[in-house]
């Protein structure tokens, strides 16, 4: 048995036919922060939402922490996990989505305290003394009472990062969770990934933000049209790519980031006026 | 017209301060509010004057013994009890017709399909009548027990207790069952959209979360989907209210309709007693409102920007406790 904490083999996927993962392979091992790079419609989401079975894979197999998803593995014969099965297998994992998915009739201390007292059974101070605690680490104690709509998108965010934590994953999945954000707001949702990467946390990451993948990431995996086209450490991928269509991407990706640096920065210098 | 206009050369020096401007005349307003006020005073002025009205008599109808018994026991148990069964089977007939499974998904359909086409009055008729499907009561049993024991060729009773069907389909109950059968086939829509308003997004959320399907159904997609729920439901209780003077359907005499109404005949003084029922529903209907309004209020929180204050969540500890006692597991 390998030591990885996610071990995916030949993963596909289709919608209706389409075929849009191709046959992933992809080793995380523990305490490893992966960044999963590509175009738009490359296939990123697609293979997040796999692992934590919010989509089911149609070839391939994927293990999270040396158990088989989705599946039982019978004397060679595969037999689809009961639903309550499955739950239990995404617990040990965390997701933090794009658009944050806070549930918006709920504080922010009762987001996270909602899966610990109704999934995890603990008690309800327990849970709460445990949730201050996480939003005191992503900066928000002084927001615990406060509705989604209250809060920031940046805020929101981190929310959502503590409301992950707050199962004890062994692993956490983030898709593009800076992308919904206000430029200035982003550098406070990456300082917690940071953080959370330093304190030994196994992460999978989705993003376009390369100064993020350089410093934090110890693996990046370029992807494009379901298929993992390159990886390797962030300065060889990013700084040296092989393939043709890394290559354009990153360029693009650069033009991206220095137009929104320097939109970013005329609408700062606009307000010091 | 253009002395108090000031030049743009004096607007460099001072800036502009607080507007003071002369209204707009709203005339055609005026003429209105006239024309209402008008129409009032002639109203009251009719029904003070008119005898066929007799206040005094509307005032003692109203209060008598079995016009408040019909009230309490008939209209308001009826709406109540009609409406617990009609929300929370069309909860779960609304769960089922978004099911996975086909056969779920269908009875929903049909169910929602029968008590529709049926009027409510034709209904609590039948209900009056089922009776007769029972001459020798009710038994609760295993279902085939007989046809089992003749094909076993064995003996022995197999019923659980007989009920006497009259008893369980005429009266109130039978008027509140009948009732919440048809309601809970409109509640079902009602809920349905409710549903399927919230975002998907939620529902994955709460499954990446470890939540079952049930859990994230109870605790996070239905009380967003109240918001959207709420304010028809409330429409439908008003309803209701209005519905349950059909309980003479079954029949059911223990009604604020029909204790008014035989009142009327007895004395004569048939249209006091129509004034009373008017009376009593608009009361009735007015207290539910405000009873609706705190409703959309809470279920509302977290939505826009207000925050939700402690009056909403006294109310809520008074209405219903929705959140659920203590900690507790539970899966
Ligand atoms: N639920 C779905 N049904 C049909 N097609 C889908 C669905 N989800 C994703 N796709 C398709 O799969 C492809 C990959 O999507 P996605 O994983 O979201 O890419 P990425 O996250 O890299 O932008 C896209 O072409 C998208 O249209
Ligand atoms: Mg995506």
């Amino acid at each position: 048995m390998s030591t990885a904490l996610v071990q995916a083999i030949n993963v596909t996927k289709n919608f209706h036919g389409n075929e849009v993962l191709k046959g992933i392979d992809l080793d995380v091992e523990q305490r490893e922060v992966v960044c999963l790079l590509g175009p738009s419609g490359s296939g990123k989401t697609t293979f997040l939402r796999c692992i934590n079975q919010l989509e089911t894979i149609n070839g391939g197999r994927i293990w999270v922490d040396g158990e088989l998803t989705g599946y039982e593995d019978r004397n060679g014969r595969l037999h689809r996990r009961t639903n309550k099965d499955i739950a239990r297998q995404r617990r040990q994992i965390g997701m933090v989505f794009q658009r944050f998915n806070l549930f918006p009739h709920k504080t922010a201390l009762e987001n996270v305290v909602e899966a610990p007292v109704h999934v995890g059974g603990r008690s309800k101070a327990e849970a709460n003394k445990r949730g201050l605690e996480l939003l005191d680490r992503v900066g928000l104690s002084d927001r615990c009472d406060h509705y989604p709509a209250q809060l920031s998108g940046g805020q929101q965010q981190r929310v959502a990062i503590a409301r992950a934590l707050a199962m004890d994953p062994k692993l956490m999945l983030f898709d593009e969770p800076t992308s919904a954000l206000d430029p200035e707001l982003v550098g406070e949702v990456l300082t917690v990934m940071r953080e959370l990467a330093q304190q030994g946390m196994t992460m999978i990451v989705v993003t376009h933000e390369m100064g993020f993948a350089r410093d934090v990431a110890d693996r990046v995996v370029f992807m494009d049209a379901g298929v993992v086209v390159e990886q390797g450490a962030p300065t060889d991928v990013i700084d040296n790519p092989q393939h043709e269509r890394t290559k354009t991407f990153l360029s693009r990706i650069r033009e991206e980031t220095e137009e929104h640096a320097a939109a970013l920065q005329a609408r700062l210098d606009a307000e010091q006026i | 017209m253009t002395e108090s206009g000031s030049s743009a050369a004096t607007a460099a020096d001072e800036r502009p301060g607080a507007i003071d401007a002369v209204p707009v005349r709203h005339l055609g307003r005026w003429v209105a509010v006239a024309f209402i006020a008008l129409g009032i005073a002639m109203l009251v002025q009719f029904m003070l004057t008119n005898k066929a009205f007799n206040w005094s008599f509307v005032w003692k109808a109203m209060i008598q013994t079995p016009v408040i018994n019909g009230l309490i026991g008939g209209t308001l148990l009826g709406t109540a009890g009609s409406m617990v069964i009609g929300v929370v089977l069309g909860v779960i007939v609304a769960v089922m017709r978004l099911s996975d499974n086909p056969v779920l998904a269908w009875t929903a359909w049909a169910y929602t399909w029968f008590f529709r086409a049926i009027p409510r009055l034709v209904l609590l008729t039948i209900m009056g009548a089922l009776g007769v499907l029972y001459p020798a009561g009710m038994r609760i049993a295993i279902p085939f027990d007989r046809q089992i024991q003749d094909l076993l060729g064995m003996h022995g009773t197999w019923t659980f207790a007989t009920l006497d069907a009259n008893q369980v389909f005429t009266g109130i109950l039978g008027g509140i069952i009948g009732l919440g059968l048809s309601e809970a086939a409109y509640m079902a829509e009602i809920a349905r959209a409710g549903i399927l308003s919230v975002d998907p997004g939620q529902n994955e959320a709460a499954a990446a979360l470890g939540m079952s399907d049930g859990l994230a159904m109870r605790r996070i997609v239905l009380p967003q989907a109240m918001r959207v729920i709420v304010p028809p439901t409330g429409n439908e209780t008003i309803a209701m209210v209005k519905d349950t003077s059909l309980l003479i359907g079954i029949p059911v005499s223990n009604e604020l309709f029909f204790q008014l109404s035989s009142i009327g005949s007895r004395t004569y003084q048939t249209f006091p007693v129509l004034v009373a029922a008017v009376i009593w529903y608009l009361l009735i209907c007015s207290v539910l409102m405000v009873i609706q309004s705190r409703l959309e209020r809470y279920f509302g929180r977290g939505f826009g920007t207000r925050a939700p204050g402690p009056r909403d969540q006294a109310f809520l500890a008074k209405m219903l406790s929705f959140r659920g006692g203590g900690g507790g597991g539970g899966m």
